[in-house]
Parts: C-alpha cells; sequence; structure tokens
C-alpha cells in the first residue's frame, strides 16, 4: 500500500517527520507500521516539544528513589515505607465525552501507581471548566464529578482533595488532571526496564477492542468544530476490571515472578511494549493473534493501536508462567503470553508467523524527534491597580460576591459524590488545606495537595509557576506536614505557537526556582499541550500535586478554629496586591494588572517557622492566605469550624480593600491561644518573621470592627448557595 | 467468636470491615465467592463494595454466587448474618431480607457521616446501644432508598425489626435528614427472627475516633457476647 500524503496528516504527522521515518527505516513504512510511529511520535507520548525544558527541572533529593522517566515518582517516607505518585491529564477525552473521559483518566492514573508495586490509597484531581453561565458548563461538570466518582467508588479508593475552578478560557477546552498515591515497601518496587532475552511477555487484564484507536494522536491535536466526530476515540473504563487487575497484580508482586511490568496506557500495547524494550535495550517480538481480543477480526494495526483500559503487559521470569496464570485466572482475568524479548533491538510484530512490521525500538524512543521551538518571553504588564478608578464597593458586599462565586463556593455537592472515607484511612477529607492520609497500621501520614493559579501564569508565567509551587507547599505546611516532593501536569495551548511555548518555557523557569529553592523536587509529570480550540488557547495552567510527611497523624492540624477567645494572628507582611486577584475577578469581572510578586527567602522563612510553631503544639489551627486574600482565608475558617472571629482594622492607615483582599504570598492565619502567644511571639521574633495579631475568636459572628458583621449561619448559606441552586 | 467475610470480586469495604473485627477480637477469616463451604462461623459479614462491578442491579449477581448458598443455609440455621452496603444489597436479592435497595432519589453517589437512631436495642446486633440513642455514621453508596410492601412495611412495625432510621442531630426523623429517599427513613433492617442485619451506613468506618468516631463499635460489641 502506498502512503499518501493524506494518510500522513491523518495520523497526524508532519511532511518532514515522515521523511525522517523513511530514513529510519531505510524504506517506507506500512500502515502498521507508520500507526505506530505516529502513536509513538505524538506530542503525548514523546514530549517532542517539551522535552528540552523538562530536563532543567529539579528531579533529584535524598528523599527520592525514581524521578521522571518511569511510570510513577517514588519518595522514601522512612523506616521501609515508599509513596509512589504521579498525575496526569485527561482534558480532550472529557471534554468530548465528560463521564468516560473523566473515568479513564482515573483509570490510567490508577495503573501507572499500582503497576509499581504500590497499593493506591488515595485519588486527588484538578478539574477546570468554563464560565458558570456557559451553556456546557454544568452538563461537563455533572459528567466530570460523576465519571471521577465512578471509577475512584468503585474500585474502592477515596478521592480526598481536589480543585473544581471555572473560567471562560476553558469553556471550549476543558481540564481534567486527576492525581494517584500509592503505598510500597521500599524494596518491592516494580519497574518497566526489561532485562534478559527469550523471557516471557505476557498480556493480562481485559481483552482488546477497537476503543480508543488513536486517542493519543486526538489528545495531540487541536479541537475544531468536528470534535464531536472524535467520541469513538475516547475509551471506555471498567473499574470492576481494574479492581481485579489490581487485586491480581499485586498478588504476583509479593514474590519475584516479575522482571518487569508496564501498564498499556495511552498508545496502548505499542508504547507499553516499546518502552519495556527501549529501557532494556533489547528487542520484543509480538505474536499477535494470541492478544485476547473483544471483536471479531481485528487486524494487527487495530490491536497495536487500541487504547482498551484496563490492560498489562508483564515481562516474567523462567518457570513463572504456570503460577502467574494461577493468580491471573483466580481473578478471572485474561491471561496469554504472547511474545518474547529478543536481542535484534526490533520491534517485530507477527501475525500467524507472518511478520507485519519490523522497527528498530530506537527509532521509536531516542530517535524520536526533540523540537527546540522557539518561543518569546512575556513582558510583565507595566499597569498599576488603582481603585478610585473603578466603582466603590463595600467589603461586606464584596466578600459577599467573592463567597457566594461558583469559583468559592463550598464544594460539598462535589465532594460528597466521592467515597472518601474507604479503606479507614482518611485522617482529613477535601476542603482543607490539604487531606491526610494515614498509613494503614502506623502512627504517619501524608498530605496531599492539587494546586493550579492559571491568572498568575497567564499574566506572568515565571512569577505564576514560581507562585504555584509555592502555593502547594504552604498548603502542605498548614497542615502540619513536611512537604517531600511533587507532580506536574502541564496543561497548555498550541507548542508551535511561539507566544504559548513562551508560556510553557517560562512557567517551567518559575517552577524549577522555586523547587530548588525550597528542596521540593519533581519526582513525575504529565504534559498537555494543544488545549484549545480553533486557535483559540486556553491560559497557561500548570498544575501541581505535591506530597508531605507528617510523623504522627494525631498532631495534624486544620483550618478549623477550635474555640472561643483565641488570638488571630496573621504571619508575613500584607502590601495589597490586586494584580489578578479574585477581588478583581469576582467583583468587577476583570483580570488584570500582574500577579503578586514570589518572595522565596520569605516564604520558605515563614513557612518554616510555621511548622515549628505546629510542632510545638502552640497552634489551635492553621489557614494558608491565597486567592481571595484574607478576609476570605478568615471567612472560611469560620464558616468551616462554626467560630466566629471578630478583626480590628489594621493600625496604620491603609486601603480596606487592598489589606483584606490583596493577594500577597507567604502567609499563614493561625488561631493562638493566650497562654501561648508569649512563646509564638518568640519563635516568630527569632527567626525575623513579620506578623499582626489582628483579633480574636467569638461566638456566632464574623465581624471587623466598626465595619462589617454577619452571622456566620448567614456566610455558610451564601457560601453554599451556588451549588445548591445546581 | 469465629467471623467469616464473604469477598466477592469487586468487593472493596472487606479490608475495612476484617481491620474493624480483628480489633474487636473476633477470629476471622476471608472467603473467597468461589469456595463452596464455609468454615464453622457465628458471624457472617458480607461487606460493602460493588460485588460484580454492579453493572447489572446492586448485588444482582452476588446473590446467586456459589457461596452465596452456604450464606442461606448458615442463616437459615440461625447464624449471624450481616450485610453492609453492598451486602444489604445483596442481603435483598437473595431473600433472605425483604424489600428492595433503589437509587438514590437526587440520582447520585453519596458519602457523608449522617445520623442514624437506634430502633431497636433488644437484639443480637445492638444490645449495648441505648433505644433511641443517635449514631453518626459514614454512608457511601449509590442504591440505598429502601422500598418496600405495604404488608412487609406493617411486619417491620408490628414485630419491631427496623434497626436504623435517619435523623437530625435532635433525633428527629424528617424529610430532611432523609439522605437517599428511604422509606420512613429507614436505614437498616431485620429479618424476622432477628438473626440478619442489613444496613447502609457503614459502622466499620467508625471504630477509630482518631479517624472518624467511634459510634460504630457497640455494633461488634454487642455481637461478641
Amino acid at each position: 500500500m502506498n502512503i499518501s500524503s493524506k494518510i500522513i496528516e491523518q495520523h497526524g504527522l508532519k511532511p518532514d517527520e515522515f521523511v525522517s521515518i523513511k530514513k529510519l527505516l531505510k524504506r517506507e513504512p506500512n500502515l502498521l507500521e507508520l500507526g505506530i510511529f505516529s502513536a509513538m511520535w505524538n506530542e503525548h507520548c514523546s514530549y517532542k516539544s517539551s522535552r528540552k525544558h523538562l530536563k532543567n527541572l529539579p528531579t533529584k533529593g535524598k528523599q527520592v528513589i525514581q524521578g521522571p522517566g518511569e511510570n510513577a515518582g517514588v519518595i522514601d517516607i522512612g523506616d521501609d515505607d515508599a509513596i509512589i505518585f504521579k498525575i496526569e491529564s485527561h482534558n480532550h477525552p472529557s471534554y468530548i465525552e465528560p463521564y468516560q473521559g473523566a473515568a479513564t483518566g482515573v483509570g490510567g492514573i490508577l495503573r501507572d501507581v499500582f503497576t509499581m508495586g504500590a497499593r493506591p490509597i488515595a485519588l486527588l484531581n484538578s478539574i477546570h471548566f468554563g464560565e458558570p453561565k456557559h451553556f456546557k458548563t454544568k452538563s461537563l461538570l455533572n459528567g466530570v464529578v460523576s465519571g471521577i466518582g465512578g471509577y475512584g467508588n468503585c474500585i474502592g479508593i477515596p478521592t480526598v482533595a481536589g480543585e473544581t475552578k471555572f473560567n471562560k478560557t476553558y469553556n471550549e477546552n476543558i481540564l481534567v488532571n486527576a492525581m494517584a498515591v500509592g503505598h510500597a515497601k521500599k524494596d518491592r518496587i516494580f519497574y518497566s526496564k526489561a532485562k534478559g532475552i527469550n523471557k516471557s511477555v505476557v498480556y493480562v487484564g481485559s481483552k482488546t477492542g477497537r476503543d480508543g484507536i488513536h486517542g493519543a494522536s486526538m489528545a495531540s491535536a487541536e479541537f475544531d468544530e468536528n470534535t464531536e466526530e472524535k467520541k469513538p476515540t475516547v475509551q471506555v473504563g471498567d473499574p470492576f476490571t481494574e479492581k481485579l487487575l489490581m487485586e491480581a497484580c499485586l498478588e504476583l508482586m509479593k514474590d519475584n515472578s516479575i522482571i518487569s511490568i508496564q501498564d498499556m496506557g495511552a498508545a496502548g500495547l505499542t508504547s507499553s511494549s516499546v518502552e519495556m524494550a527501549s529501557k532494556g535495550g533489547l528487542g520484543i517480538e509480538l505474536n499477535l493473534e494470541k492478544v485476547p481480543c473483544r471483536e471479531e477480526n481485528m487486524t494487527p494495526y487495530e490491536m497495536m493501536l487500541s487504547e482498551s483500559q484496563e490492560r498489562m503487559l508483564i515481562i516474567l521470569e523462567d518457570g513463572k508462567e504456570k503460577h502467574a496464570k494461577e493468580i491471573f485466572n483466580k481473578w478471572d482475568l485474561d491471561f496469554n503470553i504472547i511474545g518474547k524479548t529478543t536481542n535484534t533491538n526490533m520491534l517485530t510484530l507477527k501475525f500467524n508467523n507472518k511478520i507485519e512490521g519490523e522497527i528498530p525500538i530506537e527509532a521509536l524512543a531516542s530517535k524520536a524527534p526533540i523540537y527546540d521551538r522557539k518561543w518569546v518571553k512575556k513582558k510583565i504588564t507595566k499597569k498599576n491597580i488603582n481603585l478610585k478608578t473603578y466603582k466603590k464597593v463595600g467589603i461586606k458586599e464584596s466578600l459577599i460576591k467573592i463567597l457566594s462565586s461558583a469559583n468559592h463556593s463550598d464544594k460539598s455537592w462535589i465532594t460528597n459524590q466521592y467515597d472518601q472515607m474507604v479503606m479507614c484511612d482518611t485522617v482529613q477529607k477535601s476542603g482543607a488545606d490539604a487531606a491526610i492520609i494515614r498509613i494503614h497500621g502506623k502512627d504517619k501520614a501524608i498530605a496531599v495537595s492539587v494546586d493550579s493559579s492559571a491568572n498568575y501564569c497567564k499574566s506572568h508565567p515565571l512569577t505564576g509557576g514560581k507562585q504555584i509551587v509555592c502555593e502547594n507547599w504552604r498548603n502542605l505546611i498548614s497542615v502540619g506536614a513536611r512537604p517531600i516532593a511533587i507532580t506536574n501536569c502541564l496543561n497548555f495551548g498550541n507548542p508551535e505557537n511561539s507566544e504559548i511555548m513562551g508560556e510553557f518555557a517560562e512557567c517551567l523557569i518559575g517552577i524549577k526556582e522555586a523547587c530548588e529553592f525550597l528542596n521540593y523536587p519533581v519526582v513525575s509529570g504529565n504534559v498537555s499541550f494543544y488545549n484549545g480550540t480553533n486557535k483559540k488557547n486556553i491560559s497557561p495552567t500548570p498544575v501541581i500535586g505535591g506530597v508531605g510527611l507528617i510523623s504522627n497523624f494525631k498532631k495534624k492540624i486544620s483550618h478549623l478554629l477550635k474555640k472561643e477567645n483565641s488570638a488571630i494572628l496573621l504571619v508575613g507582611k500584607t502590601f495589597g496586591h490586586l494584580g489578578q486577584s479574585v477581588f478583581l475577578e469576582e467583583v468587577y469581572s476583570i483580570n488584570e494588572g500582574k500577579p503578586p510578586e514570589v518572595n522565596m527567602l520569605n516564604e520558605k522563612n515563614n513557612g518554616e517557622t510555621v511548622l515549628e510553631i505546629i510542632k510545638n503544639d502552640l497552634v489551635n489551627s492553621v489557614h494558608d492566605v491565597s486567592n481571595g486574600g484574607l478576609l476570605v482565608s478568615l471567612a472560611e475558617m469560620s464558616i468551616n469550624s462554626g467560630y466566629g472571629i471578630k478583626i480590628n482594622k489594621p493600625k496604620k492607615l491603609t486601603n480596606l480593600i487592598e489589606y483584606f483582599f490583596g493577594e500577597d504570598q507567604g502567609r499563614y492565619v493561625l488561631e493562638i491561644d493566650n497562654d501561648n502567644l508569649e512563646k509564638v511571639d518568640k519563635i516568630l521574633k527569632n527567626n525575623n518573621i513579620f506578623y499582626e495579631n489582628i483579633g480574636f475568636t467569638q461566638k456566632e459572628f464574623f465581624e471587623i470592627k466598626d465595619e462589617m458583621k454577619i452571622n456566620i449561619i448567614e456566610l455558610s448559606k451564601i457560601n453554599n448557595q451556588w451549588y445548591n441552586n445546581f | 467468636m469465629n467471623s467469616s467475610v464473604i469477598v466477592f470480586p469487586g468487593s472493596n469495604c472487606d479490608r475495612d470491615i476484617a481491620v474493624a473485627l480483628k480489633k474487636m477480637q473476633f477470629k476471622n477469616q476471608m472467603i473467597w465467592h468461589k469456595e463452596t463451604k464455609l468454615p464453622k462461623s457465628d458471624l457472617i459479614v458480607i461487606p460493602g463494595g460493588f460485588s460484580y462491578g454492579d453493572y447489572l442491579r446492586s448485588g444482582a449477581i452476588a446473590g446467586k454466587s456459589n457461596i452465596i448458598n452456604e450464606v442461606i443455609k448458615a442463616a437459615n440455621n440461625g447464624c449471624l448474618v450481616l450485610g453492609i452496603c453492598n451486602g444489604f444489597q445483596i442481603l435483598t436479592e437473595t431473600g433472605l431480607l425483604k424489600g428492595v435497595l433503589l437509587r438514590n432519589e437526587n440520582l447520585k453517589f453519596i458519602n457523608k457521616d449522617v445520623n442514624v437512631k437506634v430502633m431497636n436495642n433488644e437484639t443480637r446486633f445492638t444490645k449495648k446501644y441505648k433505644k433511641n440513642q443517635i449514631l453518626k455514621i459514614n454512608i457511601a453508596h449509590n442504591e440505598g432508598n429502601y422500598f418496600t410492601s405495604q404488608n412487609h412495611l406493617k411486619e417491620l412495625h408490628d414485630k419491631n425489626l427496623i434497626s436504623f432510621k435517619y435523623c437530625n442531630d435532635k433525633g428527629n426523623i424528617d424529610e430532611e435528614s432523609n439522605p437517599n429517599g428511604s422509606l420512613e427513613n429507614i436505614a437498616g433492617i431485620f429479618n424476622a427472627k432477628k438473626n440478619i442485619l442489613g444496613m447502609m451506613p457503614h459502622p466499620e468506618r467508625m471504630i477509630d475516633s482518631l479517624i472518624s468516631n467511634s459510634d460504630g463499635i457497640n455494633l461488634f460489641s454487642s455481637l461478641l457476647n
């Protein structure tokens, strides 16, 4: 068959890429081979536009066992315990088919974690939708939330934290990022690198169908008016089979039967087999007639490119086939030896003994294209926010506007649809700065949080990248955890556009700087480009998922106020920065100015000092000050605990709007017993930290002296109305 | 006391219930659904989860599984049987308990802590509770909307077979405190002989006040002696 330029284009390959393929093969590829190149060379699998920038990120650290490049990152949390985690996007499928798109996003990330030998212990998500009034928003939100819940609830892993945001930039390209966290024994971690020749390559899990063919290529292109036609490229999730697959894999992992294991994620059988062979410096031969198929007459092309879910590829030690088969049979799963490792360094595909395709492994992996795409720096806006140019608003009405907005409403409508308690180790559920999960049977726990701030990143990517790492770090500190490492999901527009590529490059510089300064390495992650429709790109949205350690979960802390008459301290300096703030967005519907400055020195010093205060049992509750500024943080503490607060106006003459809604970084609110004030003052002063004693807790009223007073029950109603009216 | 937990493919609260039983000093065994014999047990627990994926009606396939015949035999011989969440759904599918669990009225999965009232504390399952005691217990289900015939409802009342009802924190049983649309706020019921209890709330999630609370403990301690 002749490969026409139309076929090449349909496979998402550029003409010059096709020339490279011919050079590498020293001949024309056949259609099967072209499909395989298309699957391995697309952006999603090859990281061809991002790799150059990703390699600058700090990925090493004392507690890092495995950084990027494996199915997930692995960190050491002491004793013989390791935590394995990763975040991944499922944006395009979720827009086309929200329930299945989101569900399979969860399924995919879970496989990445249990493939490495971990029992998953927590799920998180970051989901972004278009503006609330957009006609698709509510149905997409409904579908995505049901999909996330549908998968996690069924497989029985608690969904413990997340963020949900609305912004018109996502009107036609929503974001669905799912993160999974698992626990393993340090000496029982499994990798994808193949070793040894003539070893059995085993296919386990669900049967292969025609679903999801070219899914990864779909995810590597912009949407257009024909998006609806792409529905067949979305896979269908089966959490029940995944549960069986997980239990079967974990059972097989108890002994030394497995040499290497890899889940079939994007680009299915193709990427899993190539990955294993390329890491091991080997070849792999597959006999495709042995692949368990769900549909009749499937061709080698379809089998190699299907993205049917809940499948794994395993390379077994000699003589372990029978033992492994027994385990998978017990769980009623397919188990078939479909090939073997070879020393040819080739991917050899046979169907009924006839060679259907043969490609050098390195052509698909190390020789895949890498682009140094052109990028331009974003100029920081000179515009300063001058409140005098806007219509005057009161503090109370502004607070009400923010708390009743879709973005800042109470999210119980969402979180109540997720099983947060199954496995019985959830110490702190969503709604706090970070969720806390106990390590089963032990006193230690991990804290987890996901965060993003697209408005900051849009305005100034470098500052935004830095800020979001800091905010994530602050969230872990606020629950008493020592932050260890992050995973990131980098959601951007079209990298072929130099401005978008600039957003990517600069966000990464920001992330790198913050991670280096905070000693907070990146151990895994995922890049999602081409988020946009018809040349309209989304705002740059890097999402950071962080994991920290709490040595004794009984010492956890939350943002819930504990009693009346304790002092409220604001740690960190308030300048009243309103650029790109929630206040401007929700009250005036504008996004203007530059993001708040991030001072890494203060950030680190403030955070470590707050952690010291927590460790010394001197604090009743802690909340970080982030989107919405001081007043929104205080209101959240009040609403969620039921205790009131009375705040004094700042002594110095300051604009109250700037003071209460400014989004200056590195700040925390602390609730302190009066008896402990002296000790806390000493610690803060010893560390040269600026703080203010701004008020105290009280019964039932949320109050700023001589300015506003509102009953908490009323405030809570305001905070719940958006979802109640859903 | 010997207990057996039945494990179906798709059960996912099996570990949680095993942890609870162990903590309460039961001698527990996990029994795989393909088994055709039950070990000698004083208590059989059918845990929560999504048995066989629950792609058909919840519990429908589990109600026809190998091991379930043994559970029915044991139950008819007076063995104590506790079905939690999916376990309750399975018990209604087998006919050991009457009635059905429909989809939640709001058509959504619901996970939250709810208040339930102890309606009958004179049973092997509830004797350590006080009558009308209010418990806070976690629910997590898609299909917890209990419904039954008028005749059976009358029997439930006449024989005092309702174990728990959803209520508010003052103990009032009203529409607002009904999370899923259950008939008369019913959260759990006994069979006529009161050796079988099916309930939607998860007592095994409430055995550790550092994680949640300890309102579930007395259900297990009631069973112990």
